[in-house]
C-alpha cells in the first residue's frame, strides 16, 4: 500500500479521431491529431522537464524548461505549446537543451529559498525534481542579487499557506483559478521582476474572492501554496479513492494518509464527477471526523429528560429491540418504523428498509429525500418513466443553454457550477429562474442573458409561461413529439398550455416577470441546438413542487431537449447519497428500484430473496410518522442520520411527534437536535471509516473505501445488522459487497452491479444490466423508459401560504457554499470561518422601513414560529422577498417554515413562508429556552465506579 | 377535528387541485389513485371516519375519491 501517484501528462488530451506518428527520441509514437508534443511524449514514456505545464490547464509556454529540438524547425519550442505533425522528428534531451535547462532552473533556483530539509513540500515538489531531473549542481548568482524570498506568508486562510518566498511566477494558480474554478480570484500583479501572485488587489487569500476550493494549492508546484495539513503532519505515505461525503456531485478523491491519520484529500483527477477539481467542503472540511464532539459509545435512557447513559453495543442493541417488540406487541405491527440517511451507503440504506420491510413488518420507511427531491422522483416517473436525472455531468459541455431554475450551483453543487461556468464561458447562453440574484446570474465572465426573478411560489406559473410561448410560437419540435411521446396526450397538453391564463402577458402579473422577458427566454430555449435544463431545491420544495417537475418535463419534451448529450432535465440533488437512498427503497410505497409495494412481481421477488411475507401496503411518510405519534398510534423510530429536529420543517410539531414516542433511536456521529428527544444514541462512523457506495446526480454509482478503523467500533450496516439479529431478522452479511450483491439479485437497474465491476471501471451509472454491461451515460436515447412520453397537464395553483398584514414578506431558504445542510459536519471544521452564523438577507428598502441597519439583530415571525438573527442587507433579494441559510441549529430557521407541502409527495414547502420582520435585541426566549434544553438534553452521566 | 385530519382534509383537496383541470369523473379516478399508492392504512381509516362524521372540509372530488376507495377496501 502507497501513495497513488497520477501521471501528469502536461498537457490536455486532444479530442480529435485523426491519428498522427511522430517520431520521439528515436520511437514512433502515434497520438490524436491536436495533442501536444509534451503529451505525445510523456504518453511515450518520455518525460519532458516541466513547471508551468499540467494536465489540469491549458498550455502557457512559459517557463521554458520544456523545450525540444525538431528536425527541420529553427529554434528550441516548448513542447507543451508545440502540437505534433505527422512524421515530426523530435529530440527531448540533448546537450543544447541540457544548457538550456540547466540555465533556465539556475534562475529560479537564484530567487528561492533553499530550505528543502525542512520544506513542506520536501519529497512533493515539481522544483525540486526538475533540479534534479536538469541536473543542476550550482547557482553562479549569489546573496548580492535582489529576490523575493523575503516576503511574509499569508495564513489567512485556515486550510493552506500562501507563502510568495517560494513562489516561480509559473502563473498554474492564477490558471486553475480562471479556468478549473472560474472564480478568477488570483492575477499576477506587476511586471518582470516585480510579477507576483496575488488574491484580489493585494489582498489576504482569506479576504479576497478566493473560495477555498484547493484548485491553486493542487496547481502549485512548489510549496508556495501547500495545506495546513501538510505543514502541520508532513508528507502522506499511502493513499485510497474514495468519494465524498457532502454534495450530490460525488467528487472522487484520494484519501493521503499516515497511518490511520488523515493528511489530506486531494481530488482525483480519473473522478468521472469531478474530473480531478473539489471544493473548499470535499478539500478541506473532513476534520469532523476526529472532532472531539464525536460519541463513540453507545448510550441509553429511560426519559429524555434523564441524561445518558454509556452502555456496551450488547446491552444498547438487546435495549432497542427489546423495545421495539414491546411496543409492537402492545400497540401493533404498525406502531414503529425507520429513517434512512442519504449521508449513508447505499449498502446501508438497503438494509435499513430491509430491517423496516422483513423485520419490522411494515412499510414505515423514508429518508431525508422526503424533504428535498422526492417530487423529482414523483414527477420524473410519471413523464420520463425513471425517477432520476436524464443526463451525465460530461453532457454540460455540449448544451448551448443552460436553462437553471431554482438551483443555486456555485453554492450548492460547486464542483459541477464551474464546469457549468466553463461552458458559459466557452459560450453557452444562460437563463436563470430565481427569486434570488445567485452569483451564477453575474460571474467573472459569465452574465445570465435573462434573469427571471420570480416571486416565491411561481414556479409553475412560469415554467407554463415558457412553454406556452413555445407552442403558440411554433417552436416545439413536432417530428421528436411524435416519435417518442404520445402524440393525444401532448394535443391535450398543448390545448391547456395555449389557454390565456398560461399566457407570459398573464403570468407576468402572478411572477412579476415582464412578459417580454419570459418570451426571449422561451425562444432562447427552444431555439438552442442543445438546451439542458438543470434544476434544485427551488423547484421541489414547494406546494407544487412535483407540478414544477412535470411542466419541467413537458418543456424538455416539447422541444425535444431529452436523449442525448447537451440536453436533458437534470436534478441537482442536495446529498451525497440522496439519490442512491431512493434508489434503495427508502420510500414507504416502493421497494428498491422504484417498485411499488402492492407490485406482486416487486414483493415476491423480495419474499423469496429474504424469506418473509412483505405487506403490499404503503408505510407512513416521515410528517405522518409524526401525526401518528400525536395520534398515540406510532410510538419507536430508528433514525439512521438524519437530524429531523433540524432539517425538516415546523420544528414545533417535529418535537411534539418525537415527544410522544417511546422509544426514539439516533444512529449518528453528533448528539444533535434530534437525539435531545431520544432514548438511544447508536454512535455512527464516518465515510472515512466503512466501505461500499454512493450514488451521485448523474446516477453514478462510486466506491467508498474505508482509511481507518471505525471510531465506534461498527461501520453503520454492522449497526443496522446487529439490530435486525436482535429482532428475529437473521443478517450476516461479511462484508457491503455481499449487500450489493444481494441489491444486483433484485433490483434489474442495478443487475450489473458489483464491487468486482465497479473495481474495474472505476464507476457504473445505473442502468447497469445485460442491455447496458457498463451502465448508462445518458438516458432515454432510444425511447422514454416507459415506452412513450408523456405529458401531463400541470396546472398553476397558488399556495395556500398567503403575505397579508401580519407577515407581509416572503422568506425562502437556501444553503451556503462553506456550509452543508444541518451543519453537523462543516460547523465541526474550519469552515465556520467563511459562515458562523446565519443571516436574513433583507433589500435595502424592506430594511428602511423596518429601521433595520446592516447587523441589526432581528425578529423574523410567520405562523408558525418566531425565532430572531442578525439582518444582511442586500439587493440580492427583490423587496417582499428574505432570505436565509438553515446551517445553525440556534438560528432555528424551521421554527419559521409551515407545515404546508407538496401535493403528490409531502416535500415541505420551504422555500415560501409568509414573515413579519422586526428589531429584536438579540436571540428570542424561545431561542435561550431551546439552547437551556438543549444543553440539559446532552448530558452524559459520569461513568459509575 | 383532530391536528391529524386536519392535515388528512389538506393533503385530499391538495391532491384533488392537482386534477381539477379533469372532468370530475376523471379526477376522482386519479385522485382515488394516488390517495391509494401513497396513504397508509391508519390514514384513510381517519379519512374514512372523518367522512363519517360528516367530513367537513373535504371538496367534493377528494369527497368523491375516498368514498370510491372506502368502496374497494
Amino acid at each position: 500500500m502507497g501513495l497513488i501517484h497520477e501521471i501528469d501528462y502536461g498537457t490536455k488530451p486532444s479530442a480529435a479521431t485523426k491519428l498522427v506518428t511522430l517520431t520521439i527520441d528515436g520511437e514512433r509514437v502515434t497520438v490524436p491529431e491536436g495533442t501536444s508534443v509534451m503529451r505525445a511524449a510523456t504518453e511515450a514514456g518520455t518525460q519532458i522537464p516541466k513547471l508551468c505545464a499540467t494536465d489540469m490547464l491549458d498550455s502557457f509556454g512559459s517557463c521554458r524548461l520544456c523545450l525540444v529540438e525538431i528536425e527541420g524547425r529553427n529554434g528550441t519550442p516548448a513542447s507543451c505549446t508545440t502540437p505534433v505533425a505527422d512524421g515530426m522528428v523530435v529530440h527531448t534531451q540533448t546537450g543544447k537543451l541540457a544548457k538550456l535547462r540547466r540555465g533556465v532552473m539556475e534562475l529560479y533556483i537564484s530567487d528561492h529559498p533553499l530550505d528543502c530539509l525542512t520544506c513542506a513540500a520536501n519529497g512533493d515538489c515539481e522544483l525540486q525534481d526538475m533540479a534534479g531531473a536538469v541536473g543542476l549542481r550550482e547557482v553562479r548568482y549569489g546573496d548580492a542579487v535582489e529576490t523575493h524570498t523575503h516576503q511574509a506568508k499569508d495564513n489567512s486562510n485556515p486550510y493552506f499557506q500562501f507563502d510568495p518566498s517560494k513562489c516561480i511566477v509559473c502563473s498554474r494558480c492564477v490558471r486553475a483559478c480562471a479556468e478549473v474554478q472560474g472564480t478568477f480570484a488570483l492575477t499576477i500583479e506587476g511586471m518582470g521582476f516585480d510579477s507576483k501572485v496575488s488574491p484580489g488587489i493585494a489582498e489576504a487569500m482569506f479576504d479576497s474572492e478566493c473560495v477555498s476550493c484547493g484548485a491553486c494549492v493542487q496547481a502549485c508546484p512548489t510549496a508556495t501554496l501547500m495545506e495546513t495539513s501538510v505543514i502541520e503532519r508532513g508528507q502522506p505515505e499511502h493513499s485510497k479513492i474514495t468519494t465524498c461525503a457532502y454534495c450530490g456531485v460525488g467528487c472522487s478523491f484520494k484519501a493521503e494518509m499516515r497511518g490511520e491519520e488523515v493528511v489530506r484529500l486531494v481530488p482525483y483527477k480519473d473522478g468521472k464527477a469531478n474530473h480531478g477539481h473539489s471544493c473548499v467542503k470535499g478539500r478541506f472540511a473532513w476534520g469532523y471526523a476526529t472532532h472531539r464532539d464525536r460519541i463513540t459509545r453507545p448510550m441509553i435512557r429511560a426519559k429524555i429528560t434523564d441524561p445518558w447513559r454509556e452502555v456496551s453495543w450488547e446491552e444498547a442493541i438487546a435495549h432497542t429491540a427489546s423495545e421495539f417488540k414491546r411496543i409492537q406487541a402492545e400497540h401493533g405491527v404498525g406502531s414503529i418504523g425507520g429513517i434512512t440517511s442519504s449521508r449513508c451507503t447505499n449498502e446501508e440504506t438497503f438494509l435499513v428498509q430491509k430491517l423496516i420491510r422483513a423485520g419490522f413488518g411494515n412499510n414505515n420507511v423514508d429518508t431525508c429525500a422526503r424533504v428535498c427531491h422526492s417530487p423529482t422522483g414523483y414527477g420524473l416517473k410519471n413523464t420520463f418513466g425513471t425517477s432520476a436525472g436524464t443526463q451525465d455531468f460530461d453532457s454540460v459541455e455540449q448544451a448551448d443553454v443552460i436553462l437553471v431554475i431554482g438551483a443555486n450551483p456555485t453554492d450548492g453543487h460547486p464542483v459541477f457550477a464551474s464546469r457549468m461556468k466553463k461552458r458559459l464561458r466557452e459560450g453557452a447562453a444562460l437563463i436563470v429562474v430565481d427569486p434570488r440574484r445567485i452569483d451564477l446570474v453575474r460571474t467573472p465572465h459569465v452574465q445570465a442573458q435573462h434573469h427571471l426573478a420570480l416571486r416565491p411560489g411561481t414556479n409553475v406559473a412560469i415554467v407554463n409561461a415558457l412553454a406556452h410561448t413555445i407552442v403558440s410560437e411554433g417552436l416545439h419540435d413536432e417530428a421528436f413529439i411524435r416519435e417518442r411521446c404520445d402524440w393525444e396526450e401532448f394535443a391535450e397538453w398543448a390545448a391547456f398550455i395555449l389557454q390565456p391564463e398560461n399566457s407570459p402577458e398573464t403570468v407576468a402579473e402572478l411572477t412579476g416577470v415582464p412578459a417580454a422577458e419570459i418570451r426571449a427566454a422561451a425562444r432562447l430555449y427552444a431555439s438552442a441546438p442543445n438546451g439542458a435544463i438543470y434544476y434544485g431545491l427551488g423547484v421541489t420544495e414547494h406546494s407544487q413542487g412535483s407540478s414544477t417537475v412535470i411542466a419541467i418535463a413537458n418543456l424538455a419534451m416539447a422541444t425535444g431537449n431529452i436523449g442525448r448529450p447537451g440536453v436533458g432535465v437534470n436534478p441537482l440533488r442536495g446529498q451525497n447519497n440522496v439519490q442512491g437512498s431512493c434508489d434503495m427503497g427508502s420510500f414507504p410505497h416502493e421497494f428498491p428500484g422504484y417498485r411499488h409495494v402492492s407490485d406482486d412481481t416487486a414483493r415476491t421477488i423480495f419474499e423469496h430473496e429474504w424469506g418473509v411475507p412483505l405487506s403490499g401496503d404503503p408505510g407512513l411518510r416521515i410528517p405522518n410518522m409524526l401525526d401518528a405519534a400525536m395520534d398515540g398510534t406510532f410510538l419507536g423510530l430508528y433514525i439512521q442520520g438524519e437530524d429531523i429536529a433540524q432539517s425538516d420543517p415546523d420544528t414545533r410539531h417535529i418535537v411534539g411527534g418525537l415527544t410522544a414516542m417511546q422509544c426514539v433511536v439516533v444512529q449518528d456521529l453528533f448528539l444533535n437536535e434530534t437525539s435531545n428527544y431520544a432514548h438511544v444514541f447508536l454512535p455512527g462512523c464516518t465515510f472515512l471509516e466503512k466501505d461500499g457506495t454512493f450514488t451521485n446526480a448523474e446516477r453514478r454509482i462510486q466506491r467508498v473505501r474505508r482509511v481507518m478503523a471505525p471510531k465506534n467500533g461498527y461501520a453503520d450496516w454492522q449497526i443496522t445488522q446487529m439490530l435486525a439479529n436482535a429482532m428475529g431478522t437473521p443478517m450476516h452479511y461479511a462484508h457491503p459487497a455481499e449487500i450489493m450483491d444481494e441489491i444486483a439479485r433484485t433490483t434489474p437497474t442495478f443487475a450489473g452491479v458489483s464491487f468486482d465491476a465497479l473495481e474495474r471501471l472505476g464507476s457504473i451509472q445505473w442502468p447497469c444490466n445485460a442491455k447496458a454491461p457498463e451502465g448508462t451515460p445518458v438516458m432515454h436515447v432510444e425511447g422514454f423508459v416507459r415506452g412513450r412520453g408523456r405529458f401531463m397537464i400541470s396546472e398553476y395553483v397558488a399556495t395556500d401560504e398567503k403575505t397579508g398584514p401580519r407577515f407581509p414578506l416572503l422568506l425562502t431558504t437556501g444553503r451556503i457554499l462553506s456550509q452543508y445542510n444541518v451543519g453537523a459536519q462543516t460547523r465541526r471544521t474550519a469552515n465556520e470561518a467563511w459562515h458562523e452564523e446565519d443571516l436574513l438577507e433583507i433589500h435595502p428598502h424592506d430594511a428602511e422601513t423596518r429601521g433595520v441597519k446592516d447587523g441589526d439583530w432581528i425578529k423574523l415571525a410567520s405562523r408558525a414560529g418566531e425565532t430572531s438573527l442578525r439582518a444582511k442587507l442586500t439587493d440580492r433579494v427583490a423587496p417582499g422577498v428574505v432570505y436565509t441559510t438553515f446551517h445553525h441549529p440556534v438560528t432555528q430557521a424551521n421554527v419559521i417554515t409551515t407545515d404546508y407541502s407538496d401535493w403528490a409527495t409531502n416535500c415541505p414547502e420551504y422555500k415560501v413562508t409568509a414573515v413579519q420582520v422586526s428589531l429584536s435585541n438579540g436571540p428570542s426566549d424561545w431561542q435561550q429556552a431551546y439552547l437551556a434544553h438543549s444543553r440539559a438534553a446532552r448530558q452524559i452521566a459520569t461513568a459509575a465506579e | 377535528m383532530s391536528a391529524t385530519v386536519d392535515r388528512l382534509v389538506m393533503m385530499a383537496n391538495q391532491i384533488s387541485r392537482a386534477f381539477g383541470r379533469l372532468p370530475h369523473d376523471e379526477a376522482v379516478a386519479q385522485v382515488a389513485a394516488h390517495i391509494r399508492s401513497f396513504w397508509e392504512k391508519r390514514m384513510l381509516a381517519q379519512i374514512f371516519e372523518h367522512i363519517d362524521e360528516g367530513g367537513a372540509g373535504l371538496d367534493a372530488v377528494a369527497r368523491d375519491a375516498l368514498q370510491s376507495l372506502r368502496a374497494l377496501a
